[in-house]
């Protein structure tokens, strides 16, 4: 007993390092391998709901995307409303300033570009019209995103709750409105006729995609190139720091918000004016926090936050098709969902850090059939390493060990043979 | 004579490959029909799980087959609804069908886009306005149903009042609405006018949701009517809510449901339920577009097409209750019985003579038609969506 302890203590099984230099193909490539990985997985699910229809799932995850024109722009305009808001969210995130009220921020967008439709709507020229739009809705998303920040910035107030809170606020007054503007309480407040978004050729949704387009070169600009941008990252880093270089904190706090709150009620005016053409609670379907998942997985990085925003929207609309041709029921989409993002977010562990078993000695566990298991593991892992998975077997310990603090957002350690059988023994 | 006996067996034959024609074309143009389902929810909200059921009910009873069927679930009121719509319509559907209120302006658009396609939408208020030849709405008289449910509910009351387990003026019914809006003002006035139609004592409580699907909201507000004492729940919400909180309350409080049985979940509490079987009306549409045959723009199914049923007795239900059904669904039937009868509600104490409804959409809300004729309020005439709106005496509003 006290020899197992004893091995406990000086001698973990699983060493988690971090990685400072793995380059930049070889990320690309964990992720890649991941993707795949996930793709596989999901389709296996669909195998297990309807057997053989593991190759009808993945045709139908690509067709329900691409098959069409509409389909595929409708994918694409579905990209452009989760990367504008992601755009949205990023300087905050940047700054550490944790903004999950983008939802209530698109939301008093959208309210208040649906109050201009109602009340300038026939009134006004409709090019004009839109402007008016837009204006409002920068102004109503910037509102809702400044509030917290100046009492963050004047109080020190939690930015995470309060914006959160905030959202609600949102939904709330979209509710009150709607029963204002709807007497016969049917809670549908219709297609307002004035101010949609003229229709480039023959598709809708097209002028929202150019616009995003535009939305995204200036983010990274900004972020990148401006003094504003370098900034809100001193800020981010260390607020010390910030002060000691002459940076007003509390400016550069109150000017990224209202710029992400502004953002976010461009996101606003585009799901009103652009898409839906009309306003209920459920206009944002929840893309304020899908938008934080793309920010962070993109690593605030606006083209990289395309490419994650695209594959959520294709996640999303492919496995809807895939769960309508395949009759499945309708939480089907979301649990691929899921199980995508799972494995992707697990990935990134294996980006960010190196798992090493530590073998025992071969004289310990000599006659224990787990020790064949680890012959087995050290061929298998140490392979994977050059695939890029990150798994390496170490026969000394050298390198720096870090402790996985219990709030990051990184799934636990894969379990090996070894250590289960560990704990076994402890239990014992 | 050659001529002539050519000329005899080509007319023979024509008239053979007419024949032929015409014995198979009823089959031949099903083959051609594919339909479009788009649900607000999916099979896990009562109300979506009907439109669902029925659908499969009607293909299979029809001889299609199911790949002639494409549902799309989870398609919320928006944007998301337009493209839903075109998008099977370009995938060749031919009849593409809507289940919810608000989807309705943007299958309207849609419809602007294909006007070959046939879009038709259950509830809505705006097709005999809009005077579009391929926009069509239904609903179903739906009343009826409650009023025979809530003669059930209303003989639970009376039985309780006869063992004495109550006083009459205790013989309170409850029910959870998702907003109060006509569609559901009008179901929970037939429910109460039914039960009132058995036991005259009878009050009732109404709570909103203010939502078609909240499971919480449903919930908290069949407890709250319970905690108010409340006898018997009924509900016209879309999730099992409000039946679960009947059958995990203490005491067990008898539930009415709608549009889906919960006997089997809810053994001890289920008393009967109404619902519209859409199953008619999708077979009607798709007869007419394989007939190609115009169809209704607003259609109002009735007991009489099979579209209002009473479902399932539940285990307690007295053969007296059953009977008293059996009779009021005969006259309702023959049109003997009226369920908006205005001698039988008051309005502020008095008896209505004429009521203005807001029957044609517009922005203003106007109430534009007289809907009272000789002393019965018309619902379902003039249009198919339910616009009875009235507070009556004996229910009270509480949010």
């Amino acid at each position: 007993m006290t020899n197992v302890l004893k091995k406990l203590k000086f001698e973990s099984p699983i060493h988690i390092s971090k990685r400072t230099d793995i380059p930049k193909w070889k990320t690309w490539l964990i992720r890649g391998v991941a993707v795949l990985v996930a793709l596989l997985l999901c389709g296996i699910i669909s195998s297990i709901l309807s057997p053989g229809s593991f190759g009808s799932f993945l045709e139908q995850m690509f067709k329900g995307c691409f098959s069409t024109p509409r389909r595929a722009i409708n994918l694409f305009e579905e990209t452009a409303l989760l990367l504008c808001i992601s755009l949205a969210v990023t300087p905050a995130f940047k700054m550490k300033f944790w903004n999950i009220g983008a939802e209530g921020q698109v939301l008093m967008g959208a309210l208040l570009c649906a109050t201009c439709m109602k009340y300038f709507g026939g009134k006004v020229d409709d090019g004009l019209l839109i402007v008016i739009m837009l204006l409002f809705s920068v102004v109503g998303g910037a509102t809702w995103a400044t509030i917290p920040a100046i009492f963050k910035a004047k109080w020190n107030t939690n930015e995470t709750l309060f914006t959160l809170m905030m959202n609600y606020i949102a939904m709330g007054l979209i509710a009150c409105v709607i029963a204002i503007w709807v007497p016969n309480n049917s809670g549908t407040v219709g297609v307002l006729p004035f101010g949609n978004f003229p229709k480039i050729g023959k598709y809708p949704y097209i002028l929202n995609i150019i616009i995003v387009a535009i939305l995204t070169a200036l983010v990274f600009v900004y972020l990148r190139f401006s003094k504003h941008g370098y900034e809100l990252s001193v800020v981010g880093e260390s607020v010390n720091t910030a002060k000691y270089i002459g940076i007003n904190v509390k400016k550069v706090i109150i000017r990224t918000m209202i710029l992400s709150g502004a953002l976010c009620g461009i996101a606003g005016w585009l799901i009103v004016g652009g898409a839906s053409h009309t306003v209920s609670t459920e206009v944002a379907g929840g893309r304020g926090f899908t938008a934080i998942l793309i920010s962070w997985l993109a690593h605030f990085n606006p083209i990289g936050m395309s490419f994650t925003a695209f594959l959520v929207a294709f996640l999303s609309q492919g496995s809807s098709q895939a769960a309508s041709v395949l009759d499945f029921g309708g939480s089907f989409p979301k649990i691929i969902t899921g199980m995508f993002f799972f494995i992707v977010i697990a990935s990134e562990f294996f980006v960010g850090y190196k798992i090493k078993f530590k073998l025992r000695k071969r004289e310990t566990s000599k006659t224990d059939s787990p020790s064949a298991d680890c012959e087995s593991e050290e061929n298998a892992c140490g392979g994977s390493d050059d695939d890029g998975i990150g798994v390496v077997i170490a026969e000394s310990q050298s390198e720096e060990e870090i402790v996985l603090n219990s709030t990051e957002t990184v799934p636990p350690p894969q379990r090996t043979s070894e250590s289960i059988q560990d704990k076994e023994e402890v239990e014992a | 004579m050659k001529k002539k006996i050519l000329a005899l067996v080509l007319a023979i034959a024509m008239i053979a490959a007419l024949c032929v024609g015409l014995a198979a074309c009823n089959k031949d143009n099903l083959d051609g029909i594919k339909i479009g389902l788009i649900c607000l929810h999916d099979e896990n909200s009562t109300y979506d799980k009907n439109f669902i059921d029925a659908m499969y009910q009607a293909v299979d009873e029809m001889g299609m087959k199911r790949e002639q069927l494409v549902i799309k679930k989870n398609i919320p009121e928006g944007s998301e609804c337009y493209d839903a719509a075109v998008d099977l319509a370009e995938d060749g559907c031919n009849i593409i069908f809507a289940d919810s209120f608000g989807h309705e302006d943007h299958m309207i658009r849609a419809a602007k886009e294909y006007p070959n396609v046939q879009f038709c939408h259950a509830t809505g208020t705006k097709a005999h306005t809009e005077n579009l030849a391929n926009f069509h709405n239904a609903f179903a008289s739906i009343y009826e149903g409650r009023y025979l449910a809530g003669i059930v509910a209303g003989y639970r009351l009376k039985e309780m009042i006869e063992n004495q387990q109550i006083t009459a003026d205790q013989a309170k019914l409850g029910y959870v609405g998702a907003w109060a809006y006509a569609e559901v003002k009008s179901g929970y006035t037939s429910f109460y006018l039914g039960a009132k139609s058995v036991c005259p004592s009878v009050t009732m409580d109404v709570t909103f949701t203010n939502s078609w699907y909240d499971p919480t909201a449903e919930q908290n507000g069949a407890v709250k009517l319970m905690e108010r004492g409340c006898k018997v729940i009924s509900q016209h919400a879309d999730s099992m809510g409000a039946p679960n909180a009947c059958q995990s309350a203490n005491p067990k409080v008898p539930n009415v449901t709608y549009n889906v049985s919960t006997k089997a979940e809810c053994a001890d509490t289920y008393l009967v339920g109404s619902k519209i079987n859409w199953a008619p009306y999708y077979k009607y549409i798709v007869d007419c577009v394989a007939n190609g045959v115009a169809i209704d723009k607003d259609w109002t199914g009735t007991l009489a097409t099979g579209s209002v049923q009473l479902l399932e007795y539940g285990n307690g239900v007295s053969q007296a209750a059953k009977d008293a059904v059996a009779a009021a669904e005969a006259k309702l039937k023959d049109g003997t019985l009226k369920v908006f009868d205005c001698s039988k509600f008051t309005v502020n104490g008095d008896h209505l003579t004429s009521y203005m409804a807001d029957v044609n959409s517009d922005a203003n809300f106007e109430k534009d038609t007289q809907v009272i004729e000789n002393g019965i309020f018309k619902e379902s005439a003039f249009r198919s969506a339910p616009y009875f709106d009235i507070d009556i005496d004996g229910i009270t509003l509480l949010s």
